[in-house]
């Protein structure tokens, strides 16, 4: 990628059809002007479209137009390596806009509600014109839910990557990090209805009186199920980075396998592993679908998740964004962007995490 | 070092967690309270779950706050999951008692039976709801329809706001060029085997798919519940919906005029609605109080589009007996059923509801 | 030596898989479950006698069973999935692949999943042809064109529009794009309604359209992320040659690293699809829930078997829900297979590229 953009003043470039002038910007900025005067006198002129229509034929009239001019003055090679690299830039553009739109429309809709109120009642006792309620019983949902979720996935996944890196040898390891990265394309709904179907109706039925009951266990067995493949994957990597001759020492030293893991292997991989499982309570904090269907969606606080329905935020979101009251479209959106933020700066904690851990770097 | 780090982090999220399970409440208090009093002394502690209509859901939010507001120990938890899960909920056992906006089906009653010991399980209806034909239409605030121009519409003969069968009984307004988007419940509703109901009694040749809880004609827009289908209405124009009045009134929705019986365009309002329901008889025996409604009423000033909100709870034998009596108690006095007048509801006719207090009396 | 293994490219610790290491034990040779005596016995003192059920061999059968546990679990959806779903399907009247209606709650039960299947894949199709070509765009940007300053801060970005929850994105696009969504697709229909897919004289607004245009910004990130890996680890020779030969900056990444990454690419569209069939609460809120087969892509409708799912919960009696976990293990096969698909190609194609290397 370098010898092209070192410019050598007076080195002719290759023959062919590549020639050897360049294209002065003046002419790239007059095309470009050129194309949105055309586009505007057209598309407005005849009142096929609208502002949006413009800027699309603007930009399809400068590809065009850039294509011809660039070809007369670089050759056609050159020509087509610029309308490309003009695609591509565009195309970057128009990705950016809906992540800037999504975080915008957050930003200003959601800061109606942040308030103390919000974050401190729940929604027990509301009524459709009652403007206030809050979410305090989603998020103390969210936490316990996830909490447990983490409690029973970590010491699972790590344990299973242990195993793949330092046990595993053979068909039976192979079809176990297979199935690992399989898992980590099991749909949200399809784990919840897995526990719906194992927990919900076949087991809780045994603590209670043969009524089936949801609870924010449940939903934390789902979460489970979804956090387990991403922390078992990272963790594997991490332990693979850790230098062979690291533990090789501690053998040499008489150190039994099981031993060298625990003190040595995973404390130098910690930072690693805790980036992975930050990632993976960052996704779990935002499932919607597994809490809508085994954890009932209550209005009330509920601390204990055993027993009796449990809301999350998540869920929180998506009821009151079904809610016809006209106070719910603020709940919503404060919910929505309390929900970003936390899953955001668990996102954005555990890359700045990764980025400084010396074992990747 | 690194440890400690985590360790540090680790700390921070604990105190954090523990200061927020320190702080924040259940308890909000009623918005401006009602002025209805439950009676003292007829409070049970004790907490009770409900399942089932959307179409009752502002009103039992209601009484419940009320409710809770005067008996401390009392908790009732009603979620409003349609009236076919309600029922579903009550025959599982999930749920304490159930609102439907259908008596209990023949299918469904010896299931239902089965969940009180020695008792059998009882309609009682505690909530009238006019069903409101909403719509969102540019430029046109008032619309008067009969009941065959609506049956056509949403069976999807009629397309466009400015049919010709719309125009004529709409000489006023300036009905645009524009398509109908009908919307209906995508759940199974009672709200819409009520107003299904309605149309193959009133308007047989137009609406031949009968009446069910599940909507079966083709076409339109299915919107889950009466959040769904009010929320979908105001926010889309050249729409036209169906849903229970206090969801029309508390989001200020358009509702048209519907011609009764008597053939006279009549708005919906509590009185007309209730006019309807005086004429109703009560079709159950003994405290199965399950009614049958005449859509095409000729009582002049009557608005034909009402349904009844049944609880369905067990006359004997059911565990919390105690809870669900004096919670239906409060919801048939008087107080309470005064209180459903500002939320887009009909008071029960005295006559249906001292029936109904004789039947909560009866629950043991 | 054979023993360090290789670093990763960039620091995306946690991230996605693509590039896990050669399936090799860290640490393997020697090991002590494979000690032997030593051959003069004795030496500097007495040496532990290996028991059989020690600490180590109870740590490594922990692992084992934690190993194993992922297996137990794949295996015990599908049991547990089938077991609730089979009272249900053969209760049912009609064609479980067939019809399109779905009532299940009645007398007698009659209930399809060819609609949803339908719109499942529909949907998923659209929002693969709307974001495939600019994630490849993106990823092309990312590793060849923009500046190391820029890069690194706009592929963080892109991986955060990852974490973001599909509630979120359901809300944006239900209240926001659904008026610019419902403008094109009247000026659509307008210019181009002899196309049977921009067609009919319906309402527009809540419909596959908006849905998928949803869905791709879902999968967008996705498959940038690993296309912008996989173009990352073109080998730097195969570049620098097709630059020496003269080669353009365009014809560069045309001839050695668009070919070389193909597999790659066409892993990362997989993965995308798999997210894509599965996306549950976006397309509840998006589309226009209506049960019927239809290739219209802009009048009021749509439907997917997560979605229905997640509307249909609510009212289900035992039959109802039998047909939706019905309804949800063959989403669980669609997925299953689509996702063990994509990682055989990405598996073959790193032996390949490491038994090369």
């Amino acid at each position: 990628m370098s010898i092209l953009d070192r410019e050598l003043p007076g080195v002719v470039m290759t023959p062919d059809n590549i020639r050897t002038r360049r294209l002065p910007p003046a002419v790239n900025v007059g095309v470009a002007l050129a194309a949105l005067v055309v586009s505007a006198a057209v598309v407005l002129g005849t009142g096929v479209g609208n502002w949006v229509l413009v800027v699309v034929v603007a930009v399809v009239l400068y590809l065009v137009g850039m294509n011809v001019t660039a070809s007369r003055i670089e050759g056609r090679r050159a020509a087509r390596n610029r309308m490309w690299q003009a695609l591509i830039y565009s195309a970057c553009v128009l990705a950016v806009l809906p992540l800037a739109s999504v975080v915008w429309t957050l930003l200003s809709e959601g800061v109606g509600r942040l308030d103390g109120d919000f974050f401190g009642t729940s929604m027990n006792n509301i009524g459709a014109r009652d403007p206030n309620g809050g979410a305090y019983h989603a998020i103390v949902g969210t936490l316990e839910q996830v909490g447990i979720a983490t409690l029973m996935a970590v010491p699972l996944g790590v344990l299973g990557a242990i195993y793949l890196v330092e046990y595993g040898r053979g068909r039976f390891a192979l079809t176990v990090r297979f199935f690992v990265d399989v898992m980590t394309g099991i749909p949200s709904i399809v784990a919840g209805l897995f526990v719906l179907a194992f927990w919900v109706l076949i087991v809780s039925p045994w603590f209670n009186d043969g009524q089936p009951r949801f609870s924010g266990f449940a939903a934390s067995l789902a979460l489970t199920v979804l956090m387990l493949p991403t922390i078992v994957r990272s963790t594997e990597e991490m332990l693979r980075l850790v230098p062979g001759p690291l533990r090789e020492g501690a053998y040499a030293l008489g150190v039994p396998q099981w031993k060298t893991i625990l003190r040595i292997v995973l404390p130098t991989a910690l930072p690693g592993i805790v980036t992975g499982i930050m990632l993976s309570v960052a996704r779990a904090a935002g499932e919607t679908a597994p809490v809508l269907l085994v954890a009932g969606g209550a209005a009330a606080i509920n601390f204990d998740p055993f027993a009796g329905n449990q809301s999350s935020l998540a869920l929180f979101v998506y009821q009151q964004a079904g809610d016809a009251s006209k106070y719910a479209p603020a709940r919503a959106w404060t919910a929505a962007l309390t929900l970003v933020t936390i899953v955001l700066v668990l996102t954005i904690a555990a890359k700045l995490l990764a980025r400084r851990n010396s074992l990747s770097r | 070092m690194k440890l400690q780090r985590s360790g540090y982090l680790a700390g921070i999220a604990l105190t954090a967690t523990l200061a927020l399970a320190a702080c924040g409440s259940d308890n909000n208090t009623p918005a401006g309270g009602s002025g209805a009093s439950a009676a003292a002394g007829n409070c049970v502690s004790g907490s009770l779950t409900a399942q089932g209509s959307t179409a009752q859901k502002n009103a039992m939010d209601e009484w419940i706050k009320t409710y809770q507001a005067q008996c401390s120990g009392a908790k009732v938890d009603y979620q409003p999951t349609g009236s076919g899960a309600g029922i579903q909920a009550f025959i599982a056992g999930t749920a304490d008692f159930a609102g439907s906006d259908s008596a209990l089906k023949e299918e469904d009653q010896p299931k239902a039976d089965a969940k009180c010991a020695g008792g059998k399980a009882v309609n009682l209806p505690m909530v009238v709801g006019p069903i409101a034909v909403v719509f969102n239409v540019d430029g046109v605030d008032a619309l008067q329809l009969d009941a065959s121009t609506i049956a056509k519409i949403f069976a999807g003969k009629i397309t466009k706001w400015n049919d010709p069968a719309i125009a004529g009984q709409n000489s006023g307004a300036k009905l645009p060029d524009a398509a109908i988007e009908t919307v209906h419940r995508s759940d199974e509703s009672g709200t819409t085997d009520n107003f299904t109901k309605y149309l193959s009694k009133t308007a047989e040749a137009d609406w031949t798919f009968s009446n069910a809880k599940a909507w079966k004609a083709p076409g339109g827009t299915g919107a889950k519940g009466s959040d769904g289908v009010s929320a979908k209405v105001k926010g889309t124009k050249g729409t036209i919906g169906y849903v229970e009045m206090s969801f029309a009134d508390n989001n200020g929705l358009k509702k048209a005029k519907i011609k009764n019986g008597a053939g006279e365009y009549t708005e919906l309002t509590g009185e007309s609605a209730g006019k309807t329901i005086a004429g109703a008889e009560i079709k159950g025996t003994g405290n199965d109080l399950k009614m049958s409604i005449d859509y095409a009423t000729k009582e002049a000033g009557a608005y034909p589009i009402v349904l009844v909100t049944y609880e369905i709870t067990c006359d004997k034998g059911s565990a919390k007996a105690k809870e669900i009596q004096a919670f239906l108690k409060y919801t048939s006095s008087t107080g309470g059923q005064a209180a459903l007048a500002d939320l887009g509801y009909a008071a029960l006719p005295d006559a249906v509801r001292s029936k109904v207090e004789t039947a909560v009396a009866a629950i043991s | 030596m054979g023993d360090y293994p290789s670093r990763s490219a960039n620091a995306n610790a946690g991230g996605s898989g693509v590039t896990a290491r050669h399936a090799r034990p860290a640490g393997t040779g020697v090991s002590p479950s494979s000690y032997e005596e030593p051959p003069f016995g004795g030496g500097g003192g007495a040496l532990p006698r290996k028991s059989r059920f020690s600490m180590e061999s109870g740590f490594r059968g922990l692992s084992v069973a934690a190993g194993a546990m992922v297996l137990v679990i794949i295996v015990a959806i599908a049991v547990f999935l089938i077991s609730k779903a089979a009272p249900a399907l053969s209760d049912d009247t009609v064609n479980f692949l067939t019809a399109t209606e779905w009532f299940p709650n009645e007398t007698p039960p009659r209930f399809g999943v060819a609609a949803l299947a339908f719109g499942t894949l529909l949907t998923s199709v659209i929002a693969l042809l709307v974001a495939v070509p600019i994630a490849l765009a993106i990823a092309l940007f990312l590793s060849h064109y923009a500046p190391k300053r820029l890069a690194t801060p706009l592929s963080f970005v892109i991986d955060l529009l990852a974490a973001v929850p599909s509630v979120v994105f359901g809300l944006w696009g239900r209240d926001l794009l659904q008026e610019p969504v419902r403008d094109f697709s009247v000026w659509l229909n307008k210019y181009f309604s002899w196309i049977p897919l921009f067609g009919g004289d319906g309402p527009f607004g809540q419909s596959i359209l908006l849905g998928g245009v949803v869905l791709a910004i879902m999968v967008l990130p996705i498959v940038t992320s690993l296309s912008r890996e996989v173009f990352q680890q073109t080998p730097g020779m195969n570049e620098e040659a097709a630059l020496a030969l003269g080669a353009t900056k365009w014809e560069m990444i045309r001839t050695a690293v668009l070919p070389y990454g193909k597999p790659g690419v066409i892993a990362a569209v997989m993965l995308g699809l798999g997210r894509a069939l599965g996306e549950t609460i976006a397309l509840a809120m998006t589309l226009g829930i209506t049960f019927n087969i239809s290739f219209n892509l802009i009048e009021t409708g749509g439907n997917s078997i997560a979605a229905n799912i997640a509307n249909s919960f609510g009212e289900a009696n035992e039959t109802g829900r039998g047909a939706l976990i019905a309804s949800g293990l063959l989403l669980f096969a669609i997925t299953l297979v689509v996702n063990m698909a994509a990682r055989a190609i990405i598996y073959r194609r790193r032996e390949f590229r490491d038994s090369t290397a």
